[in-house]
């Protein structure tokens, strides 16, 4: 890691720009956010991950005044923001449904904003057209919110919630309703959107490729707790469970249990007649105690032939092929019963591929590749 | 085949219910009256023939209607009532349709039905209930006298005051429902955007809410506007000799003068005022419906 990496959260100097500070929020009996404590700091691309139901809708909301935390006290920029209503905080939002004004134009959707401000009307001019070109909108000022396509209304969405300026940009899963294509380049679109502007961006989504995509941070949920905060890579690498792990990406999960065998080295005893699994951790685990090792189908190698020098290998048959182009995953059921998802680049052309269908297999992978969990 | 028949279903109605009475009616109003059943002149016989006849219509009546000034200031005083209570219709029924459309979804067919529930007793009762309530012993100067907030009991029946709360007693539900199906329809995350951009909740109402519900505050007035226009039930047994509405005018020509062509030629003068608002309200829903496409 070089130095100029941005990476305030690991600067014990840093302030941060929002602060959860074991936040609660309840509606009736159900806990939408369960005593969450969080620092999100400026200039970040923060992303919020999970399942639907899981409060990162809820945390937006009360980042921009529409729910009042039940306990706790959020902070921006070091001012406790719950007695602030929604129109007089420095926070703009992009919403899901992207809620322009149908009865108004693209140009008076932009400065819907800049007008309840009382600007002068030229520096309201000025800042529309700026954000027209930044949205490259510029052809469509004209026209009402239903006569231009849905990426564009995206953009619109965009550029009105940017116009204020604000310190904090809001994204409710702002790329929802739009087709994958156009999803993957508006999210470089997004990312250099925000290095333009340097306005810290909080997005909800429950696209983890989203997710991993756009943000400089990603939060995991479930039940209205964060699991793991970290970088997209970390997240991706070095889940802190089993839920983050299978929650991103595709992951084989195998149980067993530790029996420590050198430094940070442990042997997991996981099925009647397989050997143990070699697995390295950090993290300490005690003699015989109940783990889970978590490996991607990427790092798994698949053989046609027994390979040689390799840490961990079990022997199986294809129970089925998913080709997708580029990668083909393949899913090995071992004698045990246990199916593991190998994948392997299609470098070759599918007809020399030397083995398919109820093939016998070979997989391996290295004492490194998976990560060990206990819970 | 099938097209051309489903077509003229809707014309051939308009036909026999719209165009045939009008041009009845429109005859007898180039008509003369005179002693005789039906009580004008000419009557069209095969022995004298079409041209004969015809040269026996003029526009006489019409002229009358300009000379004799109860006429204009007949209409004139219906389109000030019309107006007067459409507005208060609109003020009193857009913050129902507000409140309904606000209101959790399980109460709503409730509510929906509590604004229909009227419609379920014949208007006339309604009418002379509210002749009830209103007159000088009636409901509510007991009630103001007995709670001691007046001494002397208003005098509210059988004046325009009388036929404004009956107009907008009878009407409310058509100025209601539009509005409520047209704020039903707007997205709540419109008004939260509005907040979020810095608009306080009066201004989001006014910059967001009433310009979205526009077509439904239009519709509903049109509603309330055009039958109040010419509406006689109401100012015959609300409203007191003061009150001066085209409906009562038309109903004394009819019955009592048993002048059909002069009554007719009032009818004629009403329904062409009123073809201007229902032209407007004709464009307001195709408008609705184009932007909903």
């Amino acid at each position: 890691m070089n130095s100029t990496a941005f990476a305030p959260w690991e600067d014990p100097e840093a302030t941060p720009l929002i602060q959860f500070q074991n936040v609660t929020k309840r509606f009736g009996d159900f806990v939408a956010i369960d005593d969450l404590t969080i620092d999100i700091y400026e200039k970040e691309f923060f992303a919020l991950l999970g399942p639907s139901g899981c409060g990162k809708t809820t945390m937006m909301r009360m980042l921009a005044g529409f729910e009042t935390p039940t306990q706790g006290k959020i902070n921006l920029a070091g001012k406790d923001i719950a007695p602030v209503p929604p129109n007089k905080r420095a926070v703009n939002m992009m919403f899901q449904s992207y809620a322009l004004f149908p009865h108004l134009s693209v140009w008076e959707n932009i400065a819907f904003g800049l007008k309840r401000e009382q600007m002068p009307k030229n520096d309201i001019n000025d800042r529309v057209e700026e954000m027209l070109r930044l949205t490259r909108l510029e052809k469509f000022a004209r026209r009402k919110p239903h006569q231009i396509s849905g990426g564009q209304r995206q953009r619109v969405a965009l550029a009105r919630s940017l116009a204020k300026a604000p310190k904090l940009l809001l994204l409710d899963e702002p790329l929802g309703a739009l087709d994958k294509k156009l999803r993957q380049e508006t999210q470089f679109e997004l990312m250099d959107i925000q290095e333009k502007t340097g306005t810290t961006f909080v997005i909800v989504t429950h696209d983890q490729e989203e997710a991993m995509t756009v943000a400089s941070r990603v939060a995991v949920m479930d039940h209205g707790k964060i699991i793991q905060v970290a970088t997209p890579d970390r997240i991706y690498e070095t889940p802190n469970s089993v839920y983050v792990a299978d929650f991103i990406g595709e992951v084989n999960i195998i149980e067993g249990t530790a029996t420590p065998n050198g430094e940070d080295s442990y042997a997991i005893s996981w099925a009647e007649g397989q050997s143990p699994l070699k697995a390295a951790s950090a993290k300490p685990f005690s003699e015989g105690q109940k783990c889970h090792v978590a490996i991607r189908p990427e790092k798994v190698t698949i053989n046609a032939q027994k390979p040689d020098g390799v840490d961990n290998l079990v022997q199986g048959k294809i129970l089925d092929i998913a080709y997708l182009g580029n990668i083909s995953t393949y899913h090995v059921e071992l004698p045990s019963g246990t199916v593991i998802k190998a994948q392997a680049a299609n470098t070759r052309r599918i007809a020399r591929r030397s083995f398919t269908w109820e093939d016998s297999v070979w997989l391996s992978w290295t004492a490194t590749a998976g990560v060990l969990l206990a819970e | 085949m099938r097209r051309a028949v489903l077509i003229a279903v809707p014309y051939l109605w308009l036909l026999a219910l719209f165009l045939v009475p009008f041009v009845i009616v429109f005859k007898i109003s180039l008509s003369d009256v005179a002693l005789a059943r039906p009580p004008y002149l000419p009557q069209f016989s095969w022995d004298e023939g079409i041209l004969a006849f015809l040269s026996e219509l003029d526009f006489e009546n019409y002229i009358f209607l300009t000379e004799d000034d109860l006429y204009w200031k007949a209409y004139l005083s219906s389109l000030k009532i019309a107006v007067f209570s459409t507005v208060l219709t609109l003020l009193v029924g857009y913050p129902i349709a507000y409140g309904m459309a606000r209101a959790p979804s399980e109460w709503r067919p409730t509510l929906m039905m509590l604004v229909i529930l009227p419609f379920w007793t014949s208007f006339l009762i309604r009418v002379y209930a509210w002749m009830g309530i209103l007159s000088n012993e009636g409901f509510l100067n007991q009630f103001l006298l007995g709670i001691g907030l007046i001494s002397e009991p208003l005098i509210i029946l059988n004046t325009n005051t009388a036929v404004y709360i009956g107009i907008v007693y009878t009407y409310l539900p058509f100025m209601i429902l539009p509005i409520y199906a047209a704020l039903d329809r707007l997205d709540g995350s419109l008004i939260e955007a509005a907040e979020d951009l810095g608009c306080s909740r009066l201004s989001a109402f006014w910059l967001v809410t009433i310009p979205l519900s526009k077509n439904g505050i239009i519709a509903g007035s049109f509603l309330v506007f055009i039958p109040a226009l010419g509406e006689f039930v109401i100012p015959s047994l609300l409203g007191g000799s003061g009150t001066l509405m085209i409906g009562k005018v038309l109903w004394e020509e009819f019955f009592s003068n048993r002048d059909w062509p002069v009554a007719s030629a009032v009818a004629v003068v009403l329904l062409l005022i009123l073809v201007i608002p229902i032209v407007l309200f004709q464009r307001n829903q195709e408008k609705q419906q184009e932007a909903e496409q």
